[in-house]
């Protein structure tokens, strides 16, 4: 009997391991789905206890109070029993995709030679079937944007969801934004030419600014012209005039926010989104009244300083909010990739240090969508909506009790299951199989 | 007493016979000797520090002190000079200088890393160097020479700064007359010493603080080895290491931390090292005093950041604006803990600001007859020549310097310095004083005119009744030339005068007046200069409190063990007691006295813990905060370090852990070499000295490593020489370690049973530190915390362990550990992991976030470990990961960071739980303790609470308010003129495994 059991174990791994590339996604919505019976976190910070979601076709169709959906008219019930429901999490300027192991750099494709160079599309490079894509969706995230890397303007975003065959399917907003290092006012001196490698004002900082706003002069006074010539930068930055693109401007400290809107105004550049914002709380007045969201750090690091308050980290997200600017968060730095499974936990850790916790899930759907500008189809549990959403045991901000169950991205029921979890289930089988 | 007298005699004609030029032919005239006394009289004369006379005399010859005091018979054949209402001061010693000495030559970058020595005949090492002799290296420098003789030296100790031994330093008189024959005092006066490698040799090794210190241990015992002639080979540096250990040891230690740090190893072998410090030894005073060492300091102090842009001022560190305001009062700290120290010049960008720091050292409390000895009497003993320098005594070196008054003063001219006898001119000494105040006559009217200042720079100030004329004084040569603008309006028409000075009491001479004619003034004196500026004390800012440590967050008091009553807490006990809802626990003596209900104890403070957590305290196997260094990446195997001796105790992230709720860490060597270095098992006691964190009694431990780090997988091509580079080198290293070890070991043990009789017949084993550490692991007295990954390796070191007859105690990280945790299982080695860290490597491709609790579920004791600063402040979030992946439940889980830890690091006895008679190292949270939504509200290590969070935003706001404090200090400082500096950022470094720093 045993001897029966191992060989089917085995065929089965062996099934599970030809197979193991990368789970397979899952096919288009064939019949209409309804979750009953669920507490749904709508993603605008309102919850509704014992409710229901129906969705057909890849949009949502009901939601309301459990008692009034007609389950009659959808093929598959699912009870939920107490469990929540949310609008998949959405990961701000992440890399997904971009790399598969950080050591190795042949799989590397975060970060492209030049300094402005607008023209280079994160989405071609996007690894739909990285590992480490796949195991974000046991975390219920489910939609990302995927930013590169590096120079001054090291290039232009696009919005994906995570379960799907190729970029091409994956997108959900193609080239959504530009994103920017804004010059640092600080440099490091040279220490293997035995310069202090301590911090220095950085002379040439004015200089590098300038620079990024001739071009972006120049590329309006190209896009206003006739456009002979073939401009790959120019044209890329077309969206930032027109109001189709967003500039995403990654800086910390306070002064240089405020120089950063202003001359993005005088440029005529109509939306920017601040990412970083480490003093941005200096100027949230600012921010709040210019409409200018802030994608806050990472908060599950240090703070930048060993004076700066020992939870800032923590609380800088809450503390925004409390002003008025819209706030999500995100996951770059160290690790960024294989850490953006984390993303309901520094939101989590948003809502222990200041913010209400349907807020705090706010940040990470309905207001991650509207800064990314995908709000008329993702980010909430309403009614004409993608159904991108997850089922989970208890609160999904909490790794004690994010436990999901069920995840669907545009009502296609997908796979939770990873590299990861064949893993587990493979050597737990090896040790269940010696009892 | 006449005894005396027939030996000072003696010893003054030994000293003529040291001046070489007495045999040297001479070609240039004729050869006669020069035998006059030259003698000094009416002075105030300050024989030593301590004994002054008034109207004293001083008598010279042939560069010596022949007599001084007030009865002195000035022979015939002498030359007077009458010092009438001078002073006259013994010159000034720096004992710690490279002077003379060219800055060594930096080695070229080579391509390759280079592991050996570049030399043959020397110690195995480039970076020992104690054969070198400075003097070898050392030609005179007249022009420096001048600036320091201008600031009042005439004796400077110079040595070559280079390397961790230096060698030889050499004492020199600054006498530009004379050649290196008589200059040099003494040519091998002293060995100096430091952590810092030597930038001629590329020699890898060491590669940080802590290999400096064991290397210098290992030069220690092979030197009394290599002494009881058991080499077989010669080592010139061994040699000289025990030629050289009678010489004064000065160690240019530097931090406060590394001043302690070198005084620990002078400890360790009997040793007396003068400590070169940094000018930070009052944040630690109690422990510098504790040395009882003595210290060279410099005083060269911060100049104030430039803070006028707010955004900038953002930018600097607390301790380093604290810097600026503290520092002055570093040489007055020290005096009055009664550490022995001497000034330097050392560190000063430019000589000529010695005084005027020095004066700023007394404005901050600094006592001049201290001031004066650390300046003479004292350096001269420290390089053992109290008995030719430091003091105006007949037989000593005749090095004095003549002032116009008090030295220390702003308005004191320093006119000679004379050094063996030969005057140095700095300020004629026949300048007329011309200060004072006069009633100036020009053109009818009567002015006052006041003269301040320098006698040689004097300033004029013109007023009559309230106005004041803007004027300027020139007077050089006799000659004063006075300008002032009669009007005092806005044009600009000047009265220019001009007179030779002969009776500074009248003075007159012509001019012209503004319109342009010509006319004769006058001045006459009405009232003497009185020097204000020496009894007025120079303007000093308010001090701020030092903290424990001296940084943000840090305590003006060190937190005091008291009884607590924890009341109606939910308990975790990590205990088969499990989670005790509504109980009390009672903390006394630091220990955790009672767990039950209804407590009380009337000396206790009471704590409400209704509806809040009470936990032991978090437990990191695996951390790299408070350590100055991590990794001694020069050789594959570096047992012989270790982090004990680099335990920084004022690293932020100390605090920052206590705010997570974390009470014990293991500080790990890093993983850059299949054999690390020992570890330091520290209670995070914020605020204490790095010794206070270290465990009594500690368990001793040690990292291995294994995989893509220690093949170097990740390091470029430049490293790709050293063994091992592949898995089977890794095994190889291991087996040829230890096979050496239990060689060496065998070898002791036979050579300490041998009767003394054979002992004589035979050589004594070399002492070796590597292979005593190693052979400690051999005897299952040291525990092994390995750095693995995949399953094959792992495998192997369990093997390679198990044929030496030992275990592994611990595989740390062990991300593959879930393929073989039966076979750990059955080894008994614990795992401590990561939660869910992955795919940042190739090696952890396969790592899983369910791997605790599959090794969990076949028997293994697993901890959840951090590796990372940030992490390890969220220890109890990262533990409730293992029951979202792999189910574990709430209370194992709990486990992971507290017990289990604590039993793989030996400490369980003491710490990971809430059981009677443990360490109340404890934490109380507002939530469940594994939830996300959990703030550890208060933390506590032996009854002693050490973060709280309500306290915590109290400093944070006081932080703000001290450093806007300092920010209007350094502004206020900048407008009346001082210097500023630009603000440098020093950025707090992170480590890592794989961080390769020397020190932080």
């Amino acid at each position: 009997m045993k001897s029966i059991r191992s060989i089917i174990t085995s065929l089965t791994l062996l099934l599970a391991l030809t197979l193991s590339a990368q789970q397979t996604p899952a096919p288009a919505q064939q019949e209409a789905v309804l979750i009953t019976g669920v507490t749904t976190h709508i993603g605008n910070g309102e919850v509704i206890e014992n409710s229901a979601v129906g969705f057909a076709e890849g949009k949502i169709n009901f939601v309301g109070p459990a008692s009034e959906a007609e389950s009659g008219s959808y093929g598959k019930v699912i009870e939920g029993n107490g469990r929540h429901l949310y609008p998949g999490f959405i990961a701000v300027n992440s890399t997904l995709g971009l790399v598969e192991i950080d050591a190795v750099r042949a799989t590397d494709d975060i970060e492209e030679v030049g300094g402005i160079i607008p023209h280079v599309r994160s989405l071609i490079a996007y690894n739909a079937e990285s590992k480490v894509v796949e195991s974000m969706r046991p975390n219920g995230v489910l939609m990302a944007q995927i930013a590169p890397r590096g120079g001054r303007v090291p290039g232009t975003s696009s919005v994906v969801q995570l379960d799907a065959w190729n970029w091409e399917d994956a997108a959900l907003k193609v080239d959504d934004a530009i994103h920017m290092d804004w010059p640092s006012r600080y440099t490091r001196g040279r220490w293997w030419l035995g310069e202090d490698p301590g911090l220095k004002p950085n002379d040439k900082y004015r200089e590098q600014v300038d620079e990024v706003f001739t071009f972006m002069k120049e590329a309006k006074a190209y896009l206003a012209g006739p456009q002979q010539e073939i401009n790959l930068p120019y044209q890329a930055v077309k969206g930032l005039f027109d109001g189709s693109q967003k500039l995403y401007i990654n800086v910390d400290d306070s002064k240089s926010i405020l120089e950063a809107i202003e001359r993005t105004e005088a440029a005529g550049i109509g939306k920017i989104v601040i990412i970083g914002g480490d003093n941005a709380h200096l100027v949230a007045e600012t921010l709040a009244e210019k409409n200018i969201p802030v994608v806050v750090k990472r908060p599950h690091r240090i703070p930048e300083n060993s004076y700066q308050n020992v939870k800032h980290p923590f609380k800088l997200a809450s503390m925004l909010a409390d002003k008025g600017v819209m706030v999500t968060v995100d996951v770059s730095g160290q690790m960024e990739r294989m850490n953006t499974r984390n993303l309901p936990f520094y939101a989590g850790t948003v809502a222990a240090y200041g913010m209400d916790k349907e807020d705090a899930v706010k940040m990470i759907t309905g207001d991650a969508a509207k800064i990314l500008g995908i709000e008329e189809f993702a980010g909430t549990i309403a009614v004409g909506k993608d159904a991108t959403l997850f089922l989970s045991e208890g609160d999904a901000l909490d790794m004690r009790t994010n436990k999901v169950s069920e995840a669907f991205i545009q009502g296609r029921d997908i796979s939770l299951e990873t590299h990861q979890t064949e893993l587990y289930k493979r050597y737990s089988n090896k040790y269940d199989n010696q009892e | 007493m006449r005894m005396k007298m027939w030996l000072s005699a003696l010893i003054i004609c030994c000293g003529q016979f040291l001046f070489a030029q007495e045999y040297f032919p001479k070609n240039d005239g004729v050869k006669s000797r020069n035998n006059n006394y030259t003698a000094f009289t009416n002075a105030k004369i300050y024989l030593t520090p301590d004994e002054v006379i008034e109207n004293g005399t001083l008598l010279i010859q042939n560069g010596k002190v022949v007599a001084a005091g007030t009865n002195v018979e000035v022979p015939e054949n002498s030359m007077t000079i009458d010092l009438t209402g001078k002073s006259v001061y013994p010159s000034f010693v720096d004992i710690f200088t490279d002077f003379g000495i060219d800055k060594p030559k930096r080695a070229e970058r080579s391509n390759q890393p280079q592991y050996d020595a570049s030399r043959e005949g020397y110690y195995w090492n480039d970076h020992i160097m104690p054969e070198k002799n400075g003097v070898d290296h050392f030609s005179y420098d007249a022009k420096k020479a001048k600036s320091y003789l201008k600031s009042g030296f005439g004796v400077l100790n110079t040595h070559v700064p280079d390397g961790i031994m230096r060698g030889t330093g050499l004492v020199v008189s600054l006498n530009d007359e004379a050649t290196n024959n008589e200059r040099i005092l003494n040519q091998e006066s002293s060995q100096f010493l430091s952590f810092e490698k030597s930038v001629a040799s590329n020699q890898s090794y060491p590669t940080s603080l802590m290999g400096a210190m064991a290397l210098l241990r290992q030069v220690y015992h092979d030197a009394a080895w290599y002494a009881g002639g058991n080499a077989e080979v010669r080592d010139l540096s061994l040699e000289a290491v025990n030629a050289n250990r009678n010489l004064p040891q000065i160690f240019d230690a530097g931090d406060k931390l590394n001043t302690l740090r070198a005084h620990k190893i002078a400890d360790e072998f009997g040793i007396n090292y003068i400590l070169k410090g940094e000018g930070n030894e009052f944040e630690r005073i109690e422990e510098v005093a504790a040395t009882g060492a003595a210290y060279i300091i410099p005083i060269a102090f911060p100049d104030a950041y430039d803070v006028t842009d707010p955004a900038m001022a953002e930018k600097i560190s607390l301790s380093d604006m604290r810097m600026w305001n503290q520092a002055p009062t570093n040489p007055a700290v020290l005096a009055g803990n009664g550490v022995p120290f001497t000034l330097t010049t050392s560190g000063l960008k430019n000589i000529d600001d010695f005084h005027s720091n020095l004066r700023k050292a007394i404005a901050y409390g600094l006592d001049e007859t201290e001031a004066l000895r650390a300046l003479t009497t004292r350096p001269a003993e420290l390089v053992g020549m109290g008995d030719q320098i430091g003091m105006l005594k007949p037989g000593y070196y005749a090095n004095f310097i003549i002032s116009s008054g008090d030295v220390f003063s702003e308005n004191t001219t320093l006119f000679e310095n004379w050094v063996q006898g030969k005057k140095h001119v700095i300020n004629s000494m026949d300048v007329v004083d011309i200060r004072g105040d006069y009633d100036l006559k020009v053109n009818g009217s009567t002015y006052t005119l006041k003269i301040t200042g320098k006698i040689e720079s004097p300033k004029a100030e013109i007023t009559k009744g309230e106005t004041t004329y803007a004027s300027k004084l020139d007077y050089k040569n006799d000659w004063i030339n006075l300008f002032f603008d009669p009007e005092a309006d806005d044009t600009a028409a000047f009265t220019r005068l001009s007179a030779r000075i002969t009776d500074p009491l009248g003075i007159s001479g012509n001019g012209v007046s503004a319109s342009g004619k010509s006319l004769n003034w006058s001045a006459s004196r009405t009232a003497a200069f009185e020097d204000k500026a020496s009894e007025k004390a120079m303007e000093t800012m308010p001090v701020m409190p030092v903290t424990y440590p001296n940084r943000a967050y840090g305590n003006k008091e060190l937190p005091k063990q008291q009884s607590y009553l924890f009341k109606n807490a939910t308990v975790w006990t990590s205990e088969d007691a499990g989670i005790l809802e509504n109980t009390d626990v009672l903390v006394k003596n630091g220990k955790i006295s009672a767990i039950g209900t209804d407590l009380s104890d009337s000396g206790a403070i009471v704590i409400d813990a209704t509806g809040k957590h009470l936990t032991a305290g978090i437990i990191d196997e695996h951390s790299h905060i408070a350590a100055a260094a991590i990794n001694e990446a020069g050789h594959n195997s570096s047992a012989e370090v270790t982090i004990e001796d680099v335990v920084d105790s004022e690293d932020s992230d100390i605090y920052r852990n206590l705010s997570g709720g974390v009470t014990s860490i293991q500080i790990l060597h890093g993983s850059a070499n299949p054999i690390g270095g020992r570890s330091a098992i520290i209670k995070l006691k914020w605020g204490e000295s790095p010794e206070e964190l270290i465990y009594e009694n500690s368990p001793k431990f040690i990292k291995f490593a294994l995989g893509e780090n220690v093949k170097q997988s990740n390091w470029g091509s430049f490293a790709t020489i050293r063994f091992p580079q592949t898995r089977m080198g890794v095994e190889q290293v291991f087996k040829d370690y230890f096979s050496r070890a239990r060689a060496y070991h065998d070898e002791w043990e036979t050579w300490n049973n041998m009767s003394r009789r054979e002992k004589e017949r035979n050589s004594k084993p070399r002492y070796d530190l590597e292979m005593e550490t190693l052979a400690e692991i051999l005897n299952k007295e040291r525990f092994i915390s390995c750095h693995s990954y995949v399953q094959s390796e792992i495998n192997m070191l369990m093997k390679v362990a198990e044929s030496f007859d030992f275990n592994v105690n611990t595989f740390t990280h062990i991300l593959e550990g879930y393929k073989v945790a039966d076979k750990m299982a059955e080894h008994g080695v614990g795992g401590s992991t990561f939660s869910d860290w992955w795919a940042y490597k190739y090696e952890v491709k396969d790592a899983i976030p369910y791997n605790a609790a599959i090794m969990h579920n076949q028997g293994v004791t697993v901890a959840i470990n951090s590796d990372d600063a940030e992490m390890s402040r969220r220890l109890n979030q990262e533990a409730a990961k293992t029951v979202k992946y792999g189910d574990m439940s709430e209370e194992e889980a709990w486990k992971f960071v507290t017990i289990n830890p604590a039993k793989l690091l030996h400490i369980d006895d003491r710490v990971g739980s809430i059981k009677e008679g443990k360490d109340a190292d404890l934490v109380l949270w507002s939530d469940h303790p594994l939830s996300i939504y959990a703030v550890a509200e208060k933390t506590m290590i032996e009854g002693t609470v050490y973060y709280d969070y309500e306290e915590m935003q109290q400093r944070h706001e006081e932080v703000e308010k001290e450093r806007n404090e300092l920010v209007n200090m350094m502004i206020s400082a900048k407008n009346k003129g001082m210097k500023t500096q630009a603000p440098e950022i020093k950025e707090e470094e992170e480590f890592h495994c794989n961080t390769l720093i020397y020190q932080k």
